[in-house]
């Protein structure tokens, strides 16, 4: 660590994190675009380190492709503000769909797609063969079946609905 | 290094022998039967399937990146998860024998994709509570993913065991093939032994309740007989493998054999 006063001298003080928390959070996901990196929660913590800005990030799934993507681009989108940070990529505790904000959950579900539903659906249980309760993002429908078990992205699989017709994304429980 | 409180950093020697040999173990069951499931990209017979078998395969070499990473950390010398993938020859590799077989039809696929999962379900379970952060981490995250394979690959040992004549007989036939490779999943050794005791591995005994009672009910729903688990085919783990693995390794490491250092 530096001293206090390195600190006051090479970088502001918490209004300056709070703007570099915001910079980095309004960074869309690369994969997902409307959902930003706040919405999804995988800040975990920024803290100052001489020069630069360290930012605490937390990996969603385990070999997102988009993980690098992500780090990279908080970076970039830092710097462009003219601070420098560096991600430190944090594995514990692991990415839970449960951290998604309730802003971030709205948004998927005006994207058309369906919000994971809260944790113990099947995924993480014994009762392997049982389905999540997936409500359709057009008409809230329950009456929803599942097209296929993954999708486009890996976070995703496929619905359709039974009211309204409409196929839809669901955003994978984890 | 991320600074928390690793087990690697103050274990006796070997201990960080045997977590090493563990790391491989896993991480080469992981990466060689992601590489067969990707080995149907663009062959699967659905839409799908054309995403579901890649994006398992994915799941598993995401695993199969975390092992060897941390392995290098362990081992010290200068070695990356690359070098482990790519630049072993077979001998070298630790994987079970069944990870390693043909993918012959789809039947066969599924039949092992759900046997695999089956067994490392339960086994993460049991790590999620391992004193080792970056093993129980993962494990929390695996143990999720492991539950979605199983309940794409069991569904469809149901959808073929109990469906038409032709798909019950593929099915089977898949069974016979692989029956002897399932053994393998429950040997022991010393290093295994040592593991448990540590609380690195959980008790294979419970393991083998899970797995048998996930398979039991599976198969009754497939139509297929009682799984009878016998001594086997084995030797994977002490690097034996069969003529396979060569070819797959002369695919999978094509790249970086043929133009060393390269990168994206
Ligand atoms: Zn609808």
């Amino acid at each position: 660590m530096v001293a206090a006063r390195d600190i006051d001298r090479d970088i502001g003080g918490d209004d300056m994190l709070a703007d570099i928390r915001r910079i980095a959070e309004s960074v869309p996901d690369p994969e997902l675009v409307v959902v930003n990196v706040g919405d999804l929660g995988i800040i975990r913590d920024l803290r100052r380190d001489g020069h630069a800005v360290e930012i605490d990030v937390t990996p969603t799934y385990s070999a997102c492709p988009a993980t690098l993507a992500i780090e990279l681009a908080i970076e970039t989108a830092v710097a462009a503000q003219g601070h420098e940070a560096r991600v430190r990529r944090v594995l514990a505790p692991a990415w839970t769909t449960d951290w998604i904000t309730p802003a971030g959950r709205a948004k998927l579900k005006q994207a058309g797609i369906a919000p994971p539903s809260p944790r113990g659906d099947g995924n993480g249980g014994h009762d392997y063969f049982a389905r999540p309760q997936v409500a359709c993002p057009r008409c809230d429908s329950l009456d929803t079946t599942e097209l296929s078990a993954f999708g486009a992205t890996a976070c995703k699989a496929q619905y359709r609905c039974l009211s309204c017709h409409e196929p839809f994304d669901y955003f994978k429980c984890l | 290094m991320t600074g928390r409180d690793e087990l690697a950093d103050d274990l006796a020697g070997d201990l960080a022998d045997d977590l090493l040999a563990l790391l491989l173990r896993i991480g080469d069951d992981h990466l060689i039967l992601g590489h067969r499931l990707s080995e149907w990209c663009g062959h699967a017979p659905m839409l799908e399937e054309d995403l579901a078998l890649p994006n398992m395969a994915l799941d598993l070499i995401g695993t199969a990146r975390m092992c060897y990473g941390y392995a290098a950390e362990i081992e010290g010398g200068g070695r990356g998860e690359d070098d482990y993938a790519f630049l072993r020859d077979g001998t070298d590799f630790r994987h079970m024998l069944m990870v390693e077989r043909p993918n012959g039809d789809f039947a066969h696929t599924m039949l092992r994709q759900f046997l695999f999962a089956a067994w490392m379900h339960p086994l993460w379970d049991g790590l999620t509570g391992a004193p080792d952060a970056r093993l129980a981490d993962h494990a929390g995250k695996a143990v999720k993913e492991m539950a979605y394979h199983i309940r794409h690959s069991g569904e469809w040992v149901i959808r073929l065991g109990d469906g038409t004549a032709e798909s019950a007989r593929r099915m089977r036939a898949a069974l016979d093939d692989l029956g002897p490779y399932i053994g393998e999943m429950f040997e022991s050794d010393d290093t295994a032994a040592r593991l448990v005791a540590a609380g690195l591995l959980p008790d294979p005994a419970a393991v083998r309740v899970a797995f048998d009672s996930t398979v039991a009910r599976t198969f009754t729903m497939a139509q297929l007989p009682p799984l009878e688990i016998s001594t086997g085919i084995s030797g994977g783990r002490a690097g034996r493998h069969g003529e396979a693995l060569g070819h797959l390794l002369a695919e999978m490491q094509f790249m970086q054999r043929a133009y060393p250092g390269l990168t994206w």
